[in-house]
């Protein structure tokens, strides 16, 4: 056994992070989600203007981008969830 | 120097907190750390929400490029309207007020009667060559439609008409992306 615990020639075991460490991970998270959804609220509403003046050709753009800012929101939220 | 202690909110020990508070212990790093990761679970439900509106404004943008055009209407007879004059009329279903301007002997215009900045009704003042929103004060060309003063940012949309046997037709509506 090494000092760590790990078994030795092993990979090190990780240790389990403490819930101070855990907040800082979730702040940091919390803020990148924040931006993303102030980006796909922005999209909505430049979006909807411009479809209400009949311009069709930002909306395709505009939803792919908007589903790859949830995708983004989806994958941290995984990862959050892969903290606990 | 003593380490404060995370799991009370003053940072001292359990044991030195009021009675009250060691019979509800509550981990307040913990707490906070709960609270936080709630947070981020409803933010991803809100990016949800806007997704599925741009969606939802996808599938209208595709369902309205393959509806008909409107079929022509006739609005009024040309004696009906004096210059300077407008009448109210509805095309290209009941649901859209539109106004037709008459600006001189031979100069006809319509719009959507509707703002485009809150969907209150225009008043058209043909002496100053503009249509008026009461609600907020924005104006718009009675030339073309165009915004010109006040909140609007979006003309009014154009009803392209045709004189023809002493009647007016509307023929179709142009957005303005269309003109």
């Amino acid at each position: 056994m090494t000092d760590d615990g790990s078994p030795a020639g092993g990979a090190p075991r990780r240790r389990p992070l403490a819930t101070g460490e855990k907040s800082t991970i979730v702040y940091g998270i919390l803020g990148v989600l924040l931006v993303l959804l102030v980006a796909q609220l922005w999209l909505l509403t430049a979006t909807t203007n411009a479809w209400l003046g009949g311009d069709d050709s930002v909306v395709l753009p505009a939803a792919v981008a908007s589903l790859a800012c949830l995708g983004l929101n989806v994958g941290l939220l995984l990862y959050l969830f892969r903290l606990e | 120097m003593t380490e404060r202690d995370s799991r009370t909110p003053d940072g001292r020990p359990p044991a030195e907190q009021p009675r009250w508070r060691r019979d509800f212990p509550i981990d307040v790093a913990e707490d906070a750390y709960v609270a936080r990761r709630d947070f981020a679970k409803f933010s991803v439900l809100v990016s949800a929400a806007f997704a599925t509106g741009q969606i939802w404004l996808l599938l209208r943008s595709i369902f309205r490029r393959r509806a008909p055009g409107a079929p022509p209407a006739r609005v009024a007879s040309v004696t009906d309207v004096p210059v300077g004059a407008a009448i109210a009329f509805r095309y290209p279903t009941e649901r859209d007020p539109c106004l037709l301007v008459r600006r001189g002997k031979d100069e006809f215009v319509a719009y959507g009667s509707e703002c485009t900045h809150l969907m209150c009704a225009v008043l058209p003042e043909v002496e100053k060559g503009r249509l008026r929103c009461p609600c907020h004060m924005g104006f718009f060309d009675l030339a073309t439609g165009r915004p010109i003063a006040g909140p609007p940012r979006r003309r009014l949309p154009v009803v392209t008409l045709e004189v023809r046997d002493g009647g007016i037709w509307a023929t179709g509506v142009k957005l303005e992306s269309e003109q």
